[in-house]
């Protein structure tokens, strides 16, 4: 080794090693060198390692983020694995550690940290603490409305992303005159407006795609892209339309935010003794709760199967299309509640009403009853008649 | 003169499940005044009352919905008062939370 090169080991910025493994992105001329420098001295944290956070923390750890923060309180599920690659082989793992893991596989280079708890208004200051950026890949308004809050308090951008069924969205807030959550959205939409992906149903690769599109653009936010000018934008994507990508320019930081206003109503004591409220803020689906006589479980419906009746399933078609009792009639929840009569002759048999989890049935025979026809909801739904009657029948 | 209405995010079930409308709305028109001319004909008479509720609370967009004009945030535009103009495509998009 020559004089000059030996001068050069001496006052390398990174390890021989990462070298190799950046180079490839290196090459880019938007990104370089000091790109990888930038990444490199950088801290993440990642709220949810499900549909989106799996591909942010592929990408990110990857990419050669200094330091990712994985927080997460729920365990790996085999219906996550279609959309949740990073989780292969591990079932019944919690979602950080399992995420941690591949990250500790794939780049020894950077380090970090998983957290097998709920963020919660309690903790969520000490969890953001010493981070440059979070990334919201949860699946609720009232946890993307905590980490909204304690972002803005605490000075760290967000980049937040959602998705459900075929389309996805993804923003940017808290960054650079641009807006919060709140700014753009100050009430949460009503509780049964809000779909969850274990409810609507979830596209792999589209949520996969939005996962993936935050790690990019937390490349950019991260070495400095929008640094200078940002235009606040919202990307939508939805994979069965042409063409499938749209970005649309939105407002700006609000004055009268509650949140990043200029006069706060939220601060971090409000949050932390719990008088902001997220849960009530945010509301609970409409339920109509029965009375027992209005009910069955399903141990007492499997006595009576074989006898004359008349079985409503008033799941959505999807569903009832996946799997269903033989000889049940199908009227989904979304259209029996706009019926005046029902087109089916019941002619004095019994009617029982069953659907997923045992909560529309419960709807149903309300509205049942309305129309004048008595009728029972089987508790628990298909769910707990796999669970406790019929282990064969398959759920989904 | 014709405008074209988009949802997005699931909003087209409040209506006739179609994602894309094209209107023939009078000149002078505000996007307050497409709001309940979008109720009474674009919602199916059995849906109306509930459809109603899903996309409007107190005579604007519901929380959640967003109303993009020409690809703007109609925040940018003079929300409600806008004037629509020939051409104009108008996009609601009801915000995602799953993930």
């Amino acid at each position: 080794m020559d004089r000059s090169d030996s001068e050069k080991t001496d006052v390398l910025p990174m390890f021989k090693q990462e070298y190799g493994r950046y180079g490839r992105q290196m090459l880019v001329p938007e990104f370089g060198i000091s790109g990888q420098l930038d990444l490199r001295s950088k801290r993440i944290l990642v709220v949810g390692a499900g549909g989106l956070g799996s591909p942010a923390i592929q990408y990110l750890a990857g990419a050669g983020i200094g330091h990712i923060t994985i927080i997460d309180d729920d365990t790996v599920e085999e219906s996550n694995l279609h959309r949740q690659t990073i989780h292969a082989g591990n079932v019944n793992v919690p979602k950080s550690e399992s995420a941690a893991e591949f990250v500790g596989k794939l780049n020894p280079c950077i380090s970090v940290t998983p957290m097998v708890v709920r963020l919660s208004p309690s903790n969520s200051f000490s969890v953001f603490e010493g981070h440059d950026l979070v990334l919201d890949c949860t699946d609720g308004p009232a946890v993307r409305y905590l980490i909204n809050d304690t972002a803005v308090l605490s000075g760290i951008p967000v980049v937040s992303a959602s998705a459900l069924k075929t389309e996805g969205q993804l923003s940017i807030y808290n960054y650079n005159g641009g807006p919060c959550y709140r700014c753009l959205f100050p009430i949460p939409p009503p509780a049964d407006a809000v779909q969850t992906c274990g409810d609507g149903g979830i596209m792999g690769p589209v949520v996969g795609m939005m996962g993936m599109s935050q790690a990019m653009e937390a490349i950019k936010l991260l070495t400095g892209v929008y640094s200078e000018s940002f235009t606040p934008f919202l990307m939508l994507y939805s994979a069965y339309n042409f063409p499938p990508w749209k970005s649309v320019k939105v407002r700006k930081r609000q004055k009268t935010c509650a949140a990043c206003g200029d006069v706060p109503r939220i601060s971090r004591q409000l949050i932390e003794t719990g008088q902001v409220d997220y849960s009530e803020f945010c509301g609970s689906p409409s339920q109509v709760l029965l009375g027992e006589e209005h009910r069955i479980t399903p141990e007492e419906y499997s006595k009576i199967v074989s006898t004359k009746h008349i079985l409503l399933d008033v799941r959505e078609r999807p569903q009832f299309d996946i799997t269903s009792f033989p000889r049940s009639i199908n009227i989904p929840w979304s259209e029996l509640k706009h019926k005046e009569e029902l087109d089916v002759q019941v002619d004095g048999s019994p009617v029982y009403v069953v659907c997923r989890y045992g909560n529309d049935s419960q709807n149903a025979v309300d509205k049942l009853q309305k129309l004048g026809i008595p009728s029972k909801d089987i508790k628990g739904g298909l769910y707990a008649w796999a669970k406790n009657v019929d282990e064969k029948f398959p759920i989904y | 003169m014709q405008i074209t209405v988009e949802f997005s995010g699931g909003l087209e079930t409040a209506f006739d499940g179609n994602k894309k409308h094209v209107l023939d709305v009078p000149e002078g028109s505000s996007v307050n005044w497409l709001l309940h001319h979008m109720v009474e004909t674009l919602m199916p008479d059995h849906k109306r009352e509930e459809g109603k509720n899903i996309f409007l609370q107190d005579e604007s967009v519901r929380p959640g919905v967003l109303v993009l004009i020409n690809d703007s945030d109609w925040e940018l535009e003079g929300e409600d008062q806008y004037i629509l103009q020939p051409r104009d495509v108008i996009i609601f998009a009801s915000t995602l939370h799953g993930g």
